[in-house]
């Protein structure tokens, strides 16, 4: 059977990149890491609960130097997916529909990220 | 309303009764999630070093132990709402959508089963 010789949509890679997509995109991506995230949290719940050996072998994997860079990772991806998932709140509304209104808030929602991410570590490490 | 045969609608190629319910639940966990999240992660900062003492003593008081299990439900449900979408919309095979997608249930429940009974059992031992 042949197939129907439809129009197809234009290809994403003819569009050119904007903040628009690149948000959509990375609000799919850092739910996913967050999930990651999730496996994480649960593993350090059933390691407390394991008891103080348990815990300290968590604590050293957790706590490496290595580490801290998946868990900046994720407190981006946390704030980012918070901002932004706000906006998506907003547009359930109704708000925020126009054009303009979608760069604004998408601006938005990446300095707002960016400040969170950077605060939210000045106060881990003092 | 039905635009689908029941053959269709019996093999899970267009909605059985809507989406909407998968919609309402996605909503209203991330909005119990954002002060939920907020609490989490700022816990987390005021965890002194994560000493086991603090980790153990801050899991332990009944405030903490109930917010620890709504945030362990609430991020898995939402967690696997939004896994569902991203696996129904790229994985093309459909006998591996459908065994990603139980797999993904089953491994949100067993989270789900690990994360309270791990914070139950914090919350009910004896303080050293």
């Amino acid at each position: 059977m042949t197939k129907a010789r439809r129009p197809l949509s234009p290809h994403l890679q003819v569009y050119r990149w904007q903040i628009t997509m690149i948000l959509s995109t990375f609000h799919r991506g850092t739910g996913v890491m967050l999930s990651l995230g999730l496996l994480i949290l649960v593993y350090w719940l059933l390691a407390i609960a394991g008891g103080l050996d348990h815990y300290e072998q968590a604590r050293a994997f957790l706590g490496s130097d290595w580490f801290k860079l998946p868990l900046v990772g994720w407190t981006f991806c946390f704030f980012f997916h918070l901002c932004n998932g706000i906006r998506h709140l907003a547009w359930d509304t109704g708000r925020g529909l126009e054009i303009h209104q979608y760069h604004a808030s998408g601006w938005a929602v990446i300095v707002v990220t960016l400040i969170a991410t950077m605060g939210y570590g000045i106060l881990v490490i003092f | 309303m039905s635009f689908g045969t029941a053959l269709n609608r019996a093999l899970e190629l267009i909605s059985g009764k809507g989406g909407v319910g998968h919609w309402w639940a996605q909503r209203l966990t991330a909005i119990a999630l954002i002060p939920l999240g907020l609490w989490l992660i700022f816990s987390f900062a005021r965890l002194d070093n994560f000493d086991y003492l603090a980790v153990t003593g801050w899991t332990r008081s009944p405030i903490n132990s109930i917010l620890l299990i709504f945030v362990v439900i609430t991020i898995s449900y939402h967690s696997q709402l939004g896994l569902k979408v991203i696996i129904e919309d790229y994985m093309h095979i459909a006998s591996l959508k459908k065994a990603s997608l139980v797999f993904s249930n089953f491994l949100h429940v067993g989270l789900i089963a690990v994360g309270i009974y791990s914070i139950a059992k914090v919350a009910f031992s004896v303080p050293l």
